[in-house]
C-alpha cells in the first residue's frame, strides 16, 4: 500500500498546461521534497493532493482510497502555507483547534491534543497571544501545531521556509528534520531551494515544465543525474558540461571535448547501454568539487588548464578554467594558491562523471 | 448657523448676521424638530427623521453586507468571467442618479413599494452595491488567500470562512463603507424626492419643502437649526468612526 500515489496525472489552467501526466507513489513514512524553479508546476501539484484544485485528468490515491473528488477536510491531510496562514482575528489555541471544531472532535480530545501538541513544539505558552504578537519563529510553529493536532496521514509544506530570515532558515530546517524523525509521518514538501531539498529529503522529486524529471533519493539525485536539467540545476556552482564525442578503440572508451585532442578515458562508467558508442555526440559532465587540485586517485586524469577568473568566497575559491574554449569551473580549498593566465595542473576524478547524450538530453 | 438659530425673529431682523444672540433660545429647534401644533401646512422634521433612520439604517447595513459577499467572491472564489462581472460592477459607479431615475421607478411601480420607506432602501442599496463592492474587493485582495486554503483543508464552508475568518479583521474597511454609505444615503435628495413624497419622503426632501416653500415670513432661524439637525447624523458617524477612515482608506495600500 502507497500512502499516495498519484496517476497520469494533467492540469491546464485555461490553455497553459500546468503538469504532464505526473505519476507519483511515496511509501509510508518518506520524506518528498517537490523541487525545481519557479513555474515549474510544484506548488500546483501540492495543491492538488492537497485537494484545493481540480484535476483535469487523472487520479490522486491516499492510502489506495481514490481522493480525487474528495474535498480537502476529508482527505486526512494538512497543509502548512509559505505565509503560514494563521487567522489574524483568532489567538494561537483557537487558530490550532479551529480544524479539530469543524470535525465536531469532543471538547475532552481537542484539549488532550492540543496541550500534547502545544508542549511538543514549545508554543504553550503562546495559547493566548494573536498572531501578530509572535516572531516569525513562533508563527512558523503554530501553523505546524495547527497541522499536527489533526493528526493528518500526509503533512503538506508550500515553502514553509522562505519567509524566514537565514539564520532561522536553517535553524527551522532542522526542526523540521527533527519532527519528521520523530512522528515518522509521510510528508510532502515543496521547495525552490536545493539545499532544503536535499537535508530534508528522504526522496526528492525534480520538477520543470511539469514534468518530473528524476524522483530519486538526494544520493542519486546528486551523483547520477538522469538528464542535464538535473544535473544542471543541483549544485552550487552546477555541474560542467562539456561537449564532445566518445570513440571506441580497443575496447577502451575515450572521450574527446570538441576543438580538443585530449582524450579522457571513461572506466568504470555504468553506461545504460553500451552498444553504439563510438562518435556519439555527447556532454561530459563532471561537478566542480570533483576537479582536484592534488590527485588523489590512481585512476584521477590528468590534465592541463588554463586558470582565467577566480571568486573568492571565503572557505573555497572557485576558478575559471578554459577547456578548449569552453568553461570550466572548479572548486578549490582557498588554501591552495592558483595563479591566474597560466596553465595548471588538474586531476578530473572520472568515478564521478555523467555522460549525457546531446541529442536527448539524457544521460547514457 | 448655530449662532442665528439660536435667535429670535425680531434679533434677527435688527442685528446684523454675526451679531450675538441675546440669550439661548431654542424655540427654533423646537418649531423645527415638532412643529407650532397647528394643523395644515405645518412641516417640521421629526416624522422624516425618522423616516430617514428608517430608510438609512437597513439600506447601508445591506448595501454593505452584500458589497462583502461579493467582494470576498470576487477575491477568494474566482470563477470564470468573475473579471467582467467587476468590470461591471466597477461601470455602475459611473453610472449618473439621473440616468436610473425612469427604469427604477418602473420597477418599484411594478414591485408595488413607490413612495414607501421599503422602496426608498432598495434603491439605495442596489445604488450602492457597486461601490461597497469595489471597497471590499480591493480589501480582499490584500488578504493572503492563504487564508481561504488553510481554512478549506480545516474544514470550513464558504460561509463560514466568510464569518469566522474575514469578517473579523475586516473592521477597517466596513467602517469605512459605512461613514461612505451613510453620507450618501442620508444626505440623498433626488432618490428621495422622486420616489417618495409626503409621509414617506426623507429628512432631505422635508427640509427642503421647509426651506423653500414657506409662504409667510421666512423664519432664519427655523431654518438655520433644521439644517443642522438634517445634518447631525452624519456628523456623528464621522466623529466615532473617523479615525477608522483613514486607517481603512490607506489600509489596502500597503500590505502589512
Amino acid at each position: 500500500m502507497k500512502t499516495l500515489k498519484i496517476e497520469e496525472l494533467s492540469k491546464n489552467f485555461g490553455s497553459t498546461e500546468v503538469l504532464r501526466k505526473i505519476k507519483l507513489e511515496i511509501d509510508e513514512g518518506n520524506f518528498l521534497v517537490l523541487l525545481g524553479p519557479s513555474g515549474c508546476g510544484k506548488s500546483t501539484l501540492l495543491n492538488i493532493i492537497a485537494g484545493l484544485e481540480t484535476i483535469n485528468e487523472g487520479n490522486v490515491f491516499i492510502d489506495d482510497y481514490n481522493v480525487s473528488k474528495v474535498e480537502p477536510k476529508d482527505r486526512n491531510i494538512a497543509m502548512v502555507f509559505q505565509s503560514y496562514a494563521l487567522y489574524p482575528s483568532m489567538n494561537v489555541r483557537e487558530n490550532m483547534i479551529f480544524g479539530l471544531k469543524q470535525a465536531k472532535t469532543s471538547k475532552e480530545k481537542i484539549e488532550e491534543q492540543l496541550e500534547k501538541v502545544s508542549k511538543f513544539l514549545q508554543v504553550d505558552q503562546l495559547l493566548e497571544r494573536k498572531p501578530s504578537q509572535l516572531s516569525g519563529g513562533q508563527r512558523q510553529r503554530v501553523a505546524i501545531g495547527r497541522a499536527l493536532v489533526r493528526e493528518p496521514r500526509i503533512f503538506l509544506f508550500d515553502e514553509p521556509l522562505s519567509n524566514l530570515d537565514a539564520k532561522l532558515r536553517v535553524e527551522m530546517r532542522r526542526e523540521i528534520k527533527k519532527l519528521h524523525q520523530q512522528l515518522k509521518t509521510t510528508v510532502v514538501y515543496v521547495t525552490h531551494d536545493q539545499t532544503e531539498a536535499m537535508s530534508l529529503g528522504t526522496r526528492i522529486a525534480i520538477m520543470n515544465h511539469g514534468v518530473i524529471q528524476q524522483n530519486d533519493t538526494p544520493e542519486n539525485i546528486y551523483n547520477k543525474p538522469s538528464n542535464m536539467f538535473v544535473a544542471d540545476f543541483i549544485g552550487s556552482p552546477s555541474m560542467n558540461l562539456i561537449k564532445g564525442s566518445l570513440k571506441e578503440s580497443s575496447g577502451e572508451i575515450l572521450f574527446t571535448a570538441s576543438g580538443s585532442n585530449v582524450e579522457i578515458p571513461i572506466k568504470d562508467y555504468e553506461f545504460k547501454d553500451k552498444s553504439n558508442l563510438n562518435n556519439k555526440e555527447i556532454y561530459f559532465g563532471i561537478r566542480p568539487e570533483h576537479i582536484y587540485f592534488k590527485k588523489s586517485n590512481e585512476i584521477d586524469f590528468e590534465i592541463n588548464l588554463r586558470a582565467n577568473l577566480s571568486e573568492y568566497i571565503g572557505h573555497e575559491q572557485i576558478i575559471t578554467f578554459d577547456y578548449a574554449n569552453q568553461e570550466i569551473l572548479a572548486k578549490f580549498p582557498s588554501t591552495i594558491k592558483i595563479e591566474l593566465a597560466k596553465e595548471t595542473k588538474l586531476f578530473f576524478d572520472v568515478t564521478q562523471i555523467s555522460l549525457f547524450d546531446a541529442k536527448t538530453d539524457e544521460r547514457i | 448657523m448655530i449662532v442665528t438659530s439660536l435667535k429670535t425673529m425680531e434679533e434677527i431682523r435688527q442685528g446684523t448676521l454675526l451679531s450675538w444672540p441675546s440669550g439661548l433660545n431654542l424655540d427654533s429647534w423646537a418649531v423645527a424638530w415638532g412643529g407650532r401644533g397647528y394643523g395644515a401646512g405645518d412641516t417640521f422634521l421629526r416624522p422624516y427623521f425618522w423616516n430617514s433612520i428608517k430608510m438609512v439604517v437597513p439600506a447601508v447595513f445591506f448595501s454593505t453586507f452584500i458589497g462583502a459577499m461579493t467582494g470576498y467572491v470576487l477575491t477568494k472564489w474566482r470563477f470564470k468571467g468573475d473579471q467582467w462581472v467587476f468590470l461591471f460592477l466597477l461601470f455602475g459607479c459611473f453610472i449618473p442618479f439621473q440616468a436610473i431615475l425612469l427604469p427604477m421607478a418602473r420597477t418599484l411601480g411594478v414591485l408595488g413599494i413607490s413612495n414607501s420607506v421599503v422602496g426608498l432602501v432598495l434603491v439605495h442599496t442596489v445604488y450602492g452595491i457597486p461601490f461597497t463592492t469595489l471597497f471590499f474587493r480591493n480589501y480582499y485582495v490584500s488578504v493572503p488567500t492563504e487564508l481561504v486554503k488553510a481554512a478549506r483543508i480545516d474544514g470550513a464552508g464558504f460561509f463560514k470562512i466568510f464569518f469566522k475568518i474575514l469578517l473579523p479583521i475586516s473592521a477597517p474597511i466596513i467602517v469605512v463603507t459605512i461613514i461612505w454609505q451613510f453620507t450618501q444615503i442620508w444626505n440623498d435628495f433626488l432618490f428621495g424626492s422622486t420616489f417618495s413624497f409626503g409621509e414617506a419622503a426623507p429628512i432631505q426632501v422635508a427640509l427642503n419643502n421647509m426651506v423653500l416653500s414657506s409662504t409667510s415670513v421666512k423664519e432664519y432661524n427655523v431654518d438655520m437649526a433644521s439644517a443642522i439637525i438634517a445634518g447631525i447624523p452624519t456628523l456623528i458617524v464621522y466623529v466615532l468612526a473617523g479615525k477608522y477612515f483613514i486607517r481603512g482608506l490607506t489600509s489596502g495600500a500597503v500590505k502589512g
